[in-house]
């Protein structure tokens, strides 16, 4: 077992770790975290979405002792209050999920895609989301809901729609 | 899928690393990115019994231009040189491959050296390397090494690197303005392996091709360059009916690979199509660098 410290949501995280433990696996059974979804294991299918220093990564391709002084962001901490953030609302008004399996891992990529680039256009959106892959949706609603996200995020708030 | 047991390394600088592959050799994987590495431990395709992370190995990672070359250290992230001023400057080929990889979260961890040293014939960067014959260093107990890119992919997921060697940075001749490139590919998804993939970079002087360096992805157990197309390009200027002239020569003699994605002759005509649309791109692109330059 390796000791790890890590900031996770905001709070400090001091616990252990195998070295074999993924950083998903570690969100989800030490942390109890498990808003992070874990569906293939290897990379293909971006359910287990997180944002480690500002970038998006594959929680499931990452070592929980490589995560060690870093800085995580988990579906958990978008939205600390219990309720929903600016992203989420608009993908809850598009309707952009069904069963929701898949609805961590975009809401992580499409939040890492708008903090870096607020002003996303429906191609840089569809390509930011080309990884991560739903078995309901048919993807529509979920880029009819970041590119809502994206109009609201850049209106003042009070004004339009 | 749970990863298998390994013993974890976690050096911080480059002689820790070069002192324990020395002492695990063929026993040991580096771990760069992991994002080829985890799936293939995933999937029990890879049983080392350690692991050396060189993840805290800072002086890996950095991007240089320097007497015509850009040196990029191997643990230089994909993300990193896709938003390099340096590399959309002086390596457009490079620049052109690198939003091709996978997604945005493989590319903000996997790294420039960790897709050169896994070698996957299908993949952009072997191609880029090939095209711009890249000099690759490498560095063990016994000392460094210097690789030239045509011998450093041997075979399927195969390079030159010895088992108790340390892929340390590649290098890459730089571009004038007068030099464009392309990267095409076709993929049955956006940021899939490529079926078949191009890497293109074209000079022109004085209107006409004065270098013209192609390599395609996809087609063998190694990147392969097209030196027929090469030789049909060199003095002549640009059109249509010479690239499909260097698309004819350069697919004749190909023996692609057949698999679930794609027969032997379904890759030769994309590979074809796909030196028309690369070598118009490159031109445009080295006219376009040109007038800006
Ligand atoms: C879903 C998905 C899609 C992908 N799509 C593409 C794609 O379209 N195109 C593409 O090119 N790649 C793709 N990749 C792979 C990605 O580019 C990897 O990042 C890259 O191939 C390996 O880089 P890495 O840094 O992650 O290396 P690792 O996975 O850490 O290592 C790969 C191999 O190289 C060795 N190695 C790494 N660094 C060194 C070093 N310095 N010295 C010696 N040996 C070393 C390792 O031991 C290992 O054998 C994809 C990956 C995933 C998960
Ligand atoms: S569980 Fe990580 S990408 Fe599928
Ligand atoms: S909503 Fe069911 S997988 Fe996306």
């Amino acid at each position: 077992m390796v000791d790890i410290t890590l900031t996770v949501n905001g709070a400090i995280r001091t616990g252990s770790a195998e070295a074999r433990k993924t950083l998903a696996d570690y969100l989800r059974d030490d942390l109890e975290l498990t808003g992070t979804h874990v569906g293939c294991e290897h990379g293909v299918c971006g359910a287990c979405t997180v944002i480690v220093d500002g970038l998006p990564v594959r929680s499931c391709l990452m070592l929980a002792v490589q995560a060690a002084g870093s800085e995580v962001t988990t579906i958990e901490g978008l939205a600390p209050d219990g309720g929903l953030g600016p992203l989420q609302q608009a993908m809850w008004d598009s309707h952009s999920f069904q069963c929701g399996f898949c609805t961590p891992g975009f809401v992580m990529q499409a939040t890492a895609l708008l903090s870096h680039h607020p002003d996303a256009d429906e191609q840089q959106i569809r390509e930011a989301l080309s990884g991560n892959i739903c078995r309901c949706t048919g993807y529509q609603s979920i880029i009819d809901g970041v590119l809502l996200a994206a109009r609201r995020l850049r209106q003042p708030a009070g004004q339009g729609e | 899928m749970k990863l298998p047991q390994f013993d974890y390394q976690a050096p911080q600088t480059i002689a820790e690393a070069i002192e324990l592959l020395a002492k695990y050799e063929d026993d040991a994987s580096v771990l760069a990115g992991g994002q080829s590495l985890i799936p293939l431990l995933a999937l029990r395709l890879a049983r080392p019994a350690v692991l050396i992370d060189i993840n805290g190995v800072s002086d890996l990672a950095g991007l240089s231009l320097a007497h015509g070359q850009v040196t990029i250290g191997t643990l230089t992230r994909e993300y990193r040189a896709e938003e390099s001023d340096v590399v959309a400057d002086r390596l457009p080929l490079l620049a052109a491959a690198l939003p091709l990889i996978g997604h945005a979260a493989i590319r903000s961890r996997g790294t420039v050296g960790g897709s050169l040293a896994h070698g996957d014939p299908a993949a952009e960067l072997p191609a880029v390397a090939l095209a711009l014959d890249a000099t690759f260093v490498v560095r063990g107990a016994t000392g460094e090494r210097i690789i030239k890119a045509p011998d450093w992919f041997e075979g399927y997921l195969t390079t030159a690197r010895r088992p108790d060697e340390l892929l340390i940075e590649v290098r890459f001749p730089a571009a004038g303005p007068g030099t464009g490139a392309s990267f095409v590919e076709v993929a049955r998804r956006h940021g899939d392996f490529a079926i078949v993939g191009l890497a293109t970079s074209l000079t022109l002087a004085d209107g006409r091709i004065s270098d013209a360096r192609l390599a395609l992805a996809g087609v063998s157990d190694v990147p392969v360059r097209a030196a027929e197309a090469e030789d049909v390009l060199i003095g002549e200027q640009p059109s249509a009916a010479l690239f499909g002239e260097a698309a004819r020569r350069a697919t004749a003699g190909l023996d692609p690979p057949a698999d679930l994605h794609g027969s032997a002759d379904y890759r030769t005509k994309i590979a074809a199509t796909l030196i028309r649309r690369g070598l118009r791109g490159a031109a445009d692109n080295a006219s376009e660098r040109q007038a800006n330059g």
